[in-house]
């Protein structure tokens, strides 16, 4: 069942992925082929976004997109999220405002996030609850998550 | 957990200031390694076959087919397992694999160990069952008069409380039955683990849990081990609230990795995950309550029946917890509450927030409501009217001795102004994005409720936790058992330890059955109090010790001595030294700490059978659209009873996120159960908050009133915002629609079908 060996370009490297099968999610070859397992999965079928990652700029459920199918394209994991190695400004928001409790979600909002202030510097809240409500959190409420993605945004215009 | 050292030049955060999570930085990152995470070279993935029905015999088990498949490596029924074929929180009736018959829908029946999960599902498949399906009882009301489903019963327990006078009678009644469906705990982070053989014929266990220790005494017992050689380490935790106290795969993974000499690991499916774990008890409730014309409360009759499901649990505590708060946080001087927690052919219910106060706050809270309208008076001021004080007595004849804050907490909540204006968007109305609701139809309501509970384990539990803090070379090490599930405690430990010790760097040892004793369950609002007070004294003994050796060493007068800033210094201002300098030989305490005795319950449900108590309040707006009967809950105010606050920002972090999990039951959350089978377990047809269905959760106070015996006079504050703010909601909504609403979760037919009543 195993296909050719193919290429993912995740986080700005080029992975070999040899001996695949066709099927795998995106997700999984992620977590379990190329040992990047800060993408989570708690659903299996796109309604948590713990999984989501950005292909090409765009946020999708890396769960329900074939890895095969990101062959020749960009995809960014929470673990690219700060190539520096730094954190990033949604990551330094979230642990100042509280944001984080036992963190399964957070990779996915953190990707949700940076996707929607690359989009729109200066959301209003509605704007933001909306961009986050494919992204389920069972711990906070959501509200530090709104306190953190204001404190991004501040961030991410005072660096631009 | 993880090891963070404060950066050189920044004074550390203290208790009662927002410390940030040592553990964030590895959580933004995506680097902290959760329970789903781990990975052996050498490691097979194990998987589960459960029962599809809810009642059945098992005539025979074939594995062969399983076993003949390329890549499996083992394929285990009850007859593998070496030792108790049983386990349980309290009542060890659970099998560890089904062998004769099956009493749940999803209850294992085999486990398999292969070389990638692909292989395991195919294996699953392969294995051979002959169920003989029988009628399953699904009926709790049924239950007792049924053909007893298990060798214990059907009866899981009875309490019947009387307290007072018997005959007393109130001039003004109200009488009501309310009911409240199964939630789910719908934590984010599946079940998962990884179990590695030992040398010594033991194993080493890597799992998410609530309560390490007596996962390890279970595991031990029906592994035929003893408990030494059976070494649980916490994995990373993606969140708990009361699922993760029961053992889920723990002894399957363990029997696999035993039997076949390699690492074994598991992760469940969300679907799996809705079989694999308790949940919140379904409850029917009937009450009566007595008033005088002036709304002081005569009497309150109850009958409660819980839905205990197929096994224990903790349904004997969570029944005890519903009946003994099943009057609400008010004086009530005469009470008759029986209640019943039974066995049926359902899913297994157990621990989830709030644990047996939340469904009893519901039914008592829709009885203040209803008492208010027979008597014609404001629902604040009938509750203002009752509310418990220090020094009043519980209907379990308990003399609350510690704080009770309630008509501070009442009042907080209930005159807090509120920010909630009309909605502006039509994202903002009932209803959402689909546009559907009629702006000039929708109706706004709004309502306060009050709930309390016990915090820490109650009825005579011999309770305590266990920490041990070693001093060397100017750095604190702090050993706790307590399971890290998201609240914070490790927040918290390092906060203690720097505020007793003035240390700067504080780090923190993984929490393993191993190396330090039992730190019970992170569960009962119980942590900060019992692990945060081991930390104290483990701390302080070592504080003792340490300035007790300086001051032999240098010849000073040891009540002269503090520590404080990374230093020894004497208070006279003659003797200063540097702590890194005088811990080179490391100084370490071990210390057990206890709260204070409490008493079981005798036959009339009366006794001191409780340690403390917390309160909050939760004052709901919401929006109704009554042509769909869709709600949108607009806006929540709370305030709390927390004694003190230790790390604010936390504390608002359980307050909201307590609530959002009271907004779901009221309005969202059913795990539904038709004839024994769950109908939705996946997360598109079981409904949790998102962030546009959640309100903002004004903070209206926390009210600090120290707590005398709690450690810093901190009370838990994990489970109260679960408790009040589904009833809250739920007033809210019977407030905009008129209607009675006798049931949560609301649902959308409930509103909508009444409406269009002729």
């Amino acid at each position: 069942m195993s296909a050719d060996p193919y290429v993912l370009r995740v986080n700005g490297r080029d992975h070999e992925v040899p001996d695949a099968h066709l099927g795998e999610s995106l997700l999984w070859v992620l977590r379990e082929r190329l040992g990047l397992p800060g993408s989570k999965n708690a659903c299996e079928e796109g309604e948590c976004g713990s999984c989501s990652v950005q292909v090409d700029g765009e946020l999708v459920c890396s769960c329900l997109v074939l890895a095969a199918s990101a062959v020749g394209r960009e995809v960014i994991t929470i673990e690219g999220l700060a190539p520096d190695g730094e954190l990033a400004d949604v990551q330094r928001a979230f642990v100042e405002a509280g944001a984080v409790q036992c963190g399964f979600c957070t990779p996915g909002l953190l990707m949700a996030v940076d996707t929607l202030l690359d989009a729109d510097p200066s959301p209003d809240e509605l704007t933001v609850r909306e961009a986050i409500s494919g992204n389920l959190c069972r711990c906070t409420g959501y509200g530090r998550i709104l306190a953190a993605v204001e404190i991004a945004a501040d961030l991410r215009r005072e660096a631009s | 957990m993880t090891d963070t050292r404060v950066e050189a030049g920044t004074r550390p955060p203290r208790l009662g200031e927002s410390a940030p999570r040592p553990d964030g930085t590895p959580k933004v990152a995506g680097s902290f390694a959760f329970s789903s995470d781990l990975w052996h070279d050498r490691m097979l993935w194990g998987g589960t076959l459960r029962s599809p029905h809810p009642s059945a015999r098992i005539r025979s088990i074939d594995i062969g087919p399983a076993v003949a498949l390329a890549g499996v490596h083992a394929v285990l029924t009850a007859a593998d397992v070496p030792g108790s074929p049983t386990y349980g929180l309290e009542h060890s009736d659970q099998p560890v694999l089904a062998s004769d018959v099956v009493r749940y829908e999803g209850e294992p029946v085999a486990v398999v160990a292969a070389d990638h999960p692909a292989t395991v599902r195919r294996a699953l498949e392969a294995i051979v069952v002959d169920y003989e399906p029988t009628d399953p009882l699904v009926d709790p009301l049924q239950a007792e008069a049924a053909d007893p489903i298990h060798p214990d019963g059907n009866l899981i327990r009875r309490i019947h409380l009387r307290h007072g006078d018997q005959g007393a009678v109130g001039e003004v009644q109200v009488e009501g039955t309310y009911e409240v469906g199964m939630q789910d705990q719908a934590f984010l982070g599946p079940e998962s683990g990884l179990a590695v053989p030992a040398e010594d014929g033991g194993v080493d266990l890597f799992v998410a849990t609530q309560w390490l220790h007596v996962d390890r005494d279970q595991v031990a017992a029906c592994l035929g081990l003893e408990p030494e050689r059976v070494r649980l380490t916490l994995a990373g935790v993606g969140g708990a609230f009361g699922a993760r106290e029961d053992l889920s795969l723990h002894v399957h993974l363990c029997l696999l990795a035993l039997h076949t000499g390699r690492p074994v690991k598991m992760v469940y499916s969300r679907e799996e995950s809705f079989h694999g774990h308790v949940h919140r008890h379904p409850a029917r409730m009937w009450y009566r309550h007595h008033a005088d014309r002036d709304g002081r409360l005569v009497r309150v009759e109850a009958r409660l029946v819980l839905d205990g499901g197929a096994y224990a649990s903790s349904s004997s505590a969570v029944i005890a917890n519903a009946t003994c708060f099943a009057a609400g946080p008010y004086r009530v001087p005469s009470a008759d509450i029986d209640g019943a927690v039974v066995r049926t052919n359902n899913p297994p219910c157990g621990a989830m927030r709030g644990f047996g106060a939340v469904q009893t706050c519901f039914a008592h809270e829709a009885q203040m409501d209803r008492l208010a309208d027979a008597l014609g008076m404001d629902p604040v001021e009938l509750r203002r009217r009752n509310v418990l004080a220090t020094g009043d007595r519980l209907v379990t004849g308990q003399v609350i001795v510690g704080t009770a804050p309630v008509a501070e907490v009442l009042d907080a909540c209930a005159e807090h102004p509120s920010a909630a204006a009309l909605a502006a968007d039509p994202m903002s109305l009932p209803g959402g994005a689909g546009r559907t609701a009629d702006a000039g139809h929708v109706r706004r309501g709004e309502a306060v409720a009050l709930g309390f509970k016990n915090l820490l384990f109650s009825e005579g539990f011999d309770d305590s936790s266990a920490a041990v803090c070693r001093i060397e070379d100017g750095v604190a090490t702090v050993t706790c058992a307590c399971a890290e599930v998201g609240q914070g405690f490790v927040t918290l430990a390092q906060q203690i330890a720097r505020e007793v010790l003035g240390v700067s760097e504080v780090l923190l040892a993984p929490a393993e059955t191993a190396t330090v004793g039992s730190a019970g369950s992170t569960s009962a609002s119980r942590q900060t109090w019992m692990s945060g007070g081991a930390v104290q004294a483990a701390c302080e003994e070592v504080r003792h010790r340490l300035l007790r050796r300086v001051a032999e060493s240098y010849g000073v007068d040891v009540d002269e001595l503090v520590l404080a800033d990374d230093r020894v210094v004497s208070l006279g201002g003659d003797f200063e030294a540097d702590l890194t300098a005088v811990t080179t030989v490391p100084v370490e305490a071990e210390v057990e700490f206890h709260h204070a005795p409490t008493q079981p319950l005798d036959e009339d449900g009366q006794g001191d059978a409780h340690v403390s108590f917390a309160f909050a309040a939760h004052r709901a707006i919401v929006d109704v659209d009554p042509d769909l009967g869709l709600v949108k809950v607009v806006e929540l105010t709370t305030s709390q009873d927390v004694g003190r606050v230790l790390n604010p920002l936390q504390a608002v972090g359980q307050l909201e996120g307590g609530a959002a999990q009271g907004v779901g039951l009221a309005v969202m959350e059913e795990v539904q159960v038709q004839d024994g089978r769950i109908r939705n377990a996946s997360f598109t047809d079981y409904l949790i908050p998102t962030a546009l269905d959640m309100p903002p959760v004004e903070v209206a106070a926390l009210i600090e009133q120290p707590e005398p015996g709690a450690p810093f006079g901190a009370k838990g504050i994990g489970e109260p915002p679960s408790i009040s703010s589904t009833a809250a909601v739920v007033a809210a909504i019977r407030h905009a629609t008129g209607l009675d609403l006798e049931r949560a979760p609301v649902r959308p037919a409930d509103i909508a079908l009444a409406e269009a009543r002729p």
